[in-house]
């Protein structure tokens, strides 16, 4: 049900990015989906890779400080009001979501793929599952990436 | 076949160590009477400003005398450069080192066979203090050269009965790969260079587990740091103390106890005085250390001033060793920065860093002035320990370091983290300190 998402720190200077991507590019190591969250002193580059361990491998031989972090994939229809119908599921229960990006849009012609990243992703997972919500494997979202 | 505890393995050249008090005070009376006439007759400099404050070695009739004669500073090696203060001829002299000044020339200092004997055997007491012994395999990552660490702590361990490694310092990756294929038992170095170490052999997957004393010294270094590097590693972490204008390394070291520095009082007088007024200050107060040199000829050092702030610890030691203690030297009035009218030491940010879980003491402080005002920025080193995907989690941890620093030193500091490795490691001190106000 879970995903491995790695994220690395970034110095706010120019050609912070392009270090790890460089690393990752290197070693043959395809990014299937990013986010780059950042403030006024420094950013995280959260990644999704096919191969989390290697890649956190090279990453850390480079110099990088990585941490490795499990969030859902989660399918959510591409229309009107269905990211909305989706986080509904979460609605009383107290559980709050870190942060959202997209991993694929117009995945089976009509959905799109988002990682989640919330505090305790297993009871997340069952809680969307009982709204019919589709929270894919990891063979799944690599699928939707068409990796 | 069970090893006895190695640091009450008694070493005979410790024996100097345990002798009664007024025994020692007769012996230090007596060299001090010595060596104050030497530099008297033979330093033209000492000479002349004896004359001025109307004392000779002759008023020199207890050692509570030495008061009355004047203290010898740093400024005085630079400006008789570069063999100004010798009291030996050069067809004596058989050893120079020089250190690295900060700006102009380097000071330098002298030794006879004799004054290296002296050298020798204290880093032998040394070693035996912090429980090294015959067997032991020590790796010396003190740079060899110049510089006094290198060579005191080779020709020391040689004494002891150790192994010596002459690796002196820099190329981190090979020094792993001695300090785990050579078994080594006890190394010399830095304690930022030692942390340096520790975290280039964790990521090597490098083990040396064999390794159980580092004896550390060169820099000044905190409490909490010594608990970082003894929890981390295991190796019991002694601290040494020494300058060249007095020998080199060797001048004090901790016991097992490690609640103090023993002074090596038969050869390096020590007194602590106020800083401002030049006054003794009584056991236990603190002050500024000054230091004698009780029987080194090349180059006697009379009432050194050696900007260490430390006290003097009367009361006997768990170790049984008569010899005084000093408290250990977290800062040096040198290194101390004053900003926004308050003094600081880098060793007083450190504990503050610490203090904050899962920090490593990797930081650097930046001092800067904008639009008149004092700035002081630290920034710190982002280890895997600390990180998170999340950024208030990071902001976090800047909040929580940034008020440890208010706490602890009462001003208000910037936290800045930074990538891993990028405050520069020197292979020797690390520099703590940039200053770029321009005043
Ligand atoms: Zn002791």
């Amino acid at each position: 049900m879970k995903l491995t998402q790695l994220s690395l720190f970034l110095e706010n200077r120019p050609g912070a990015l392009r270090l790890p991507c460089q690393v990752l590019g290197l070693a043959g190591i395809d990014i299937l989906s990013m986010s780059l969250a950042d403030t006024q002193q420094f950013g995280i580059l959260r990644i999704v890779v096919k191969d989390p361990d290697r890649a956190r491998k090279v990453l850390e031989e480079s110099g990088c400080v990585v941490k490795a972090t499990d969030v859902l994939a989660v399918e959510v229809p591409d229309r009107a009001g269905g990211l909305a119908d989706m986080l509904g599921a979460f609605e009383g229960s107290g559980l709050s979501i870190e942060y959202i990006y997209p991993l694929a849009a117009g995945h089976r012609g009509k959905t799109a793929v988002l990682v989640l990243r919330v505090e305790e992703p297993e009871r997340a997972a069952k809680l969307l599952q009982a709204r019919q919500v589709r929270v894919l494997t990891r063979e799944q979202a690599f699928e939707a990436v068409g990796a | 076949m069970p090893t006895p505890d190695p640091s009450r393995r008694f070493h005979p050249a410790s024996a100097p160590d345990y002798v009664p008090a007024d025994q020692l005070r007769g012996l230090q009376l007596e060299r001090l009477q010595r060596i104050v006439r030497r530099a008297y007759d033979r330093v033209p400099l000492f000479r002349t400003r004896c004359q001025e404050r109307q004392v000779s070695p002759a008023d020199l009739k207890s050692l509570e005398d030495l008061a009355r004669f004047p203290f010898t500073l740093k400024t005085d090696l630079r400006d008789t450069y570069p063999f100004g203060l010798f009291a030996s001829p050069m067809d004596e002299i058989v050893r120079l080192h020089a250190s690295s000044g900060t700006t102009g020339k380097p000071t330098v200092v002298a030794y006879t066979q004799g004054d290296l004997d002296v050298w020798t055997q204290v880093m032998v007491r040394s070693f035996a203090s912090c429980g090294l012994h015959r067997g032991d395999v020590v790796q010396n990552a003190y740079g060899y050269g110049l510089f006094t660490g290198g060579l005191g702590a080779h020709y020391g361990a040689e004494a002891l009965g150790a192994t010596v490694i002459p690796i002196s310092g820099g190329n981190t990756d090979r020094q792993i790969m001695v300090l785990q294929d050579f078994a080594v038992t006890a190394i010399c170095c830095t304690p930022s260079y030692f942390l340096h170490l520790v975290e280039r052999a964790k990521e090597m997957g490098s083990d040396f587990s064999r390794l159980r004393a580092g004896i550390f010294g060169a820099e000044p270094w905190s409490e909490a740091m010594r608990r970082r590097i003894e929890a981390d590693t295991g190796v019991k972490a002694y601290d040494i103390y020494g300058l060249s204008e007095i020998i080199g390394p060797g001048v004090g070291v901790e016991c097992f106890a490690q609640s103090g520095l023993h002074v090596f009082e038969d050869h390096f007088y020590p007194e602590v005085i106020d800083p401002v007024s030049g006054e003794v200050l009584p056991d236990g107060a603190e002050g500024e250390l000054v230091l004698t040199t009780l029987s080194k000829d090349a180059m006697p050092m009379i009432r050194y001033r050696t900007r260490d702030v430390t006290s003097l610890i009367p009361e006997p030691c768990a170790c049984g060793r008569t010899i005084r203690r000093i408290r250990r030297i977290g800062r040096r009035s040198d290194d101390m920065f004053i900003i926004r009218g308050v003094n600081v030491f880098p060793s007083q940010v450190e504990t503050a860093l610490l203090a904050v879980e899962g920090t490593l003491p990797h930081y650097q402080i930046v001092l800067s002035r904008e639009k008149g005002l004092d700035e002081m920025e630290v920034k710190v080193e982002v280890t895997p320990e600390v990180f998170s995907d999340q950024i208030r989690a990071l902001e976090a941890l800047q909040h929580k370091l940034e008020q440890s620093l208010d706490h602890t030193l009462g001003i208000r500091a910037r936290v800045t983290l930074v990538g891993p490795r990028t405050i520069q490691r020197s292979e020797g001190k690390a520099k703590r300190v940039i200053d770029q106000r321009q005043i």
